[in-house]
């Protein structure tokens, strides 16, 4: 019984891979006519609050969320964008106060910001991630982690004018 | 030598729906989550253990609760199966909103969430269809196939509901109780022949499937 289990799990995994490289996929001949704006996934919005502080690090750290800023278009990398980031984490929930920060990207576009260690909640360990500072439309998005042991987490954006 | 057979069929439940309980308990997860939050998180665990009670009590295999006694157990944990639900949905309304409204409007990006909502219409329609069926003047065999095909959704749906989720259960002892879950709600439907044409249920008395 527990291969017949297995098996369910592996296919609906199977699907689930299936269905993002079709995702992909359609994603990629825009590529080549410029880059595409990266869309809000699904569920990036929970729990965001408006405003969180510039911060060095939120909480007592120990984990890294990091990613990239970019142009659609030219991909050209933006520098000085505000990223806002929370999570539900060894320290807090994701609606309270503490589990909240925004960090800025560098002149390469990058940006990093040490955050406590994120947990599994609502049954999949993921962040949260917000560009909502006007000059470029809103992103959020919301990655999952491969194991929730993972001591770091990865997401990028592709802004288009507002 | 029957004395060693009923201890050993309850023994065996007994271990099934527990254990993966008690493993629960000891998650570490729990130290990062609330009350309301864990309170919701066991609500779910134990309705899967409910669900694999259910046909076991129908078809009779439980010792000591065949017949009407099975019959009345099924209909009293399946009103229990209803809170446990409730209790599950509305924890996880209380801890994040956002996120269970998504779930509810089949909007979430959690791949485990729209088969753990579809088993919950499954489970209140058979609650509400199980309340009124004679005030409905359902026909028995009407009757039995709206509840087996719902009951089809409610054990497919919390067992996948279950194997995705990334939370406090752990692995193994989930995995076997699905195993068991989907394997006694198979038997069970082969058993009473649920599906197949003018068929009554074995060992029943067609006359004693109007209550």
């Amino acid at each position: 019984m527990t291969t017949i289990i297995f098996n369910r799990r592996n296919l609906l995994a199977a699907g689930g891979t299936a269905l993002a490289a079709g995702i992909s996929g359609l994603l990629l001949p825009a590529r080549a006519a410029g880059l595409s704006p990266t869309s809000s996934m699904s569920g990036g919005s929970n729990n965001y609050q408006k405003g969180a502080a510039i911060v060095d690090r939120i909480g007592k750290g120990g984990f890294w969320m990091s990613g990239t800023v970019r142009r659609a278009g030219d991909g050209a990398p933006l520098a000085k964008q505000r990223i806002q980031i929370w999570a539900h984490t060894t320290e807090g929930q994701e609606h309270e106060p503490q589990s909240h920060g925004a960090t800025l990207t560098d002149k390469d576009g990058k940006f990093r910001l040490e955050m406590p260690q994120i947990i599994p909640i609502f049954g999949q360990p993921h962040g949260h991630l917000a560009y909502d500072s006007g000059e470029f439309q809103t992103v959020f998005l919301r990655p999952v982690m491969r194991s929730a042991r993972d001591k770091s987490l990865e997401a990028h954006f592709v802004l288009q004018p507002a | 030598m029957r004395l060693a057979r009923v201890s050993l069929i309850w023994a065996v439940l007994a271990a099934a729906i527990l254990v993966p309980i008690g493993l629960a308990a000891t998650s570490p997860q729990l130290e990062w989550r609330g009350p309301i939050y864990i309170v919701a998180g066991f609500a779910g665990i134990i309705a899967l253990g409910l669900v694999l009670v259910q046909p076991l009590l129908i078809a009779g295999y439980l010792p000591g609760l065949s017949g009407y006694r099975g019959r009345r157990a099924h209909y009293w944990i399946g009103g229990a199966l209803v809170v446990t639900v409730v209790i599950h949905v509305g924890g996880l309304w209380i801890t994040s909103p956002p996120d269970m409204i998504d779930a509810l409007l089949f909007t979430s990006p959690t791949p485990f969430s729209p088969f753990g909502v579809i088993a919950m219409w499954a489970i209140f329609a058979v609650a509400v269809l199980a309340a009124t069926r004679q005030l409905l003047g359902l026909r028995p065999r009407t009757w039995r196939i709206a509840h087996m095909s719902l009951a089809v959704l409610i054990v497919v749906g919390i067992v996948v509901h279950g194997m995705l989720i990334e939370g406090t259960m752990e692995t193994m002892s989930k995995t076997a109780l699905c195993a068991l879950v989907l394997a006694a709600g198979i038997k069970v439907m082969v058993d009473l022949r649920v599906f197949r044409k003018g068929a009554t249920p074995r060992g029943e008395n067609p006359a004693g499937d109007a209550r």
